[in-house]
């Protein structure tokens, strides 16, 4: 019965970890089975980032999703949570540097948003990445957690979205 | 005194590792209590609940107040656990997110290899 899976191995699972590394910085790696190209591609093209930014048990719809993926350009993400209000997040990149970098503002919060970088690197056929969320202030990411924790997903789920938005957009092959 | 440096997180969860130590936080979340008193209680000698209230002041989980002679454990910072526990929702967020996208991965290296496959064709 086992040996029938020989033929197509299921891939490993890879760890995710997250730690607040200071204190206005919250850091996510994780290591994915396939070149930088790939991984890039997957998270600036709309079309493919559709596909993974919001897995099911998320429980959110994602109504539009809009980018100018270059320096300087906007994006602009639209959820809905359960039928609720739609919730824009905006914000402009930075930084858009093809298979190896990315870095975006987050501005639809009170306050100066948290500016997040993901970086992709390659070794050895698959791909390395750390995502760095840099809150403005101790008292930012203290207020964001602290949101988070009374009504568990809602915050989270925001700051996810902001990354999300920015990633989704488009490199501008499509 | 203690230090809050960037490993402050695998100190909290280094300490809740071990069964005594997340036995002492629920007594001290219950009421504070010395030294002497939690070493009674957890039939062991009060240099050993010494160690084991230190790993846990590190982590900022309990602090210490001598008094006179007796040294008086309370919870420290609550909000590190809070903290804890949302930092682990938001690393299963991504590794939610971050399982979709290995899939995204594996069926364009599929679709590449194909093209690939045709072209030499």
């Amino acid at each position: 019965m086992d040996a029938t899976r020989e033929s197509e191995p299921t891939p490993m699972k890879n760890r995710t970890t997250a730690e607040r590394q200071s204190e206005r910085e919250l850091v996510v790696t994780r290591t994915i089975n396939g070149p930088a190209r790939i991984v890039f591609e997957a998270w600036t093209k709309p079309e493919l980032f559709k596909q993974w930014w919001v897995p099911k048990s998320f429980g959110l719809s994602l109504l539009s999703f809009d980018a100018d993926v270059r320096v300087g350009g906007r994006y602009r993400l639209v959820f809905s949570h359960k039928g609720s209000e739609p919730m824009a997040f905006y914000g402009r990149y930075l930084e858009v540097t093809p298979h190896s970098r990315l870095v975006w503002t987050n501005e639809e919060g009170d306050d100066g948003g948290a500016v997040t970088t993901v970086t992709f690197e390659e070794q050895g056929g698959k791909t390395m990445l750390v995502l760095h969320e840099l809150y403005p202030s101790k008292e930012a990411l203290d207020g964001a957690i602290a949101s988070g924790s009374t009504d568990g997903m809602g915050e989270t789920l925001e700051q996810l979205d902001e990354l999300v938005v920015t990633l989704g957009a488009s490199v501008g092959r499509s | 005194m203690v230090q809050y440096t960037r490993t402050g997180f695998d100190a909290s969860f280094a300490a809740l590792s071990d069964a005594t130590r997340r036995g002492v936080l629920e007594q001290l979340g219950r009421a504070d209590a010395s030294i002497t008193h939690l070493a009674e209680k957890f039939h062991m000698t009060p240099t050993g609940m010494k160690k084991h209230v230190g790993v846990l002041e590190q982590a900022g989980l309990v602090t210490t107040e001598k008094v006179g002679r007796v040294r008086t454990c309370k919870l420290g910072l609550h909000r590190l656990g809070e903290e804890a526990a949302w930092i682990e929702r938001y690393r299963q967020r991504w590794d939610a997110r971050f399982d979709e996208l290995d899939k995204v991965v594996e069926d364009l290296k599929r679709k590449e290899k194909v093209d690939g496959r045709n072209k030499r064709e």
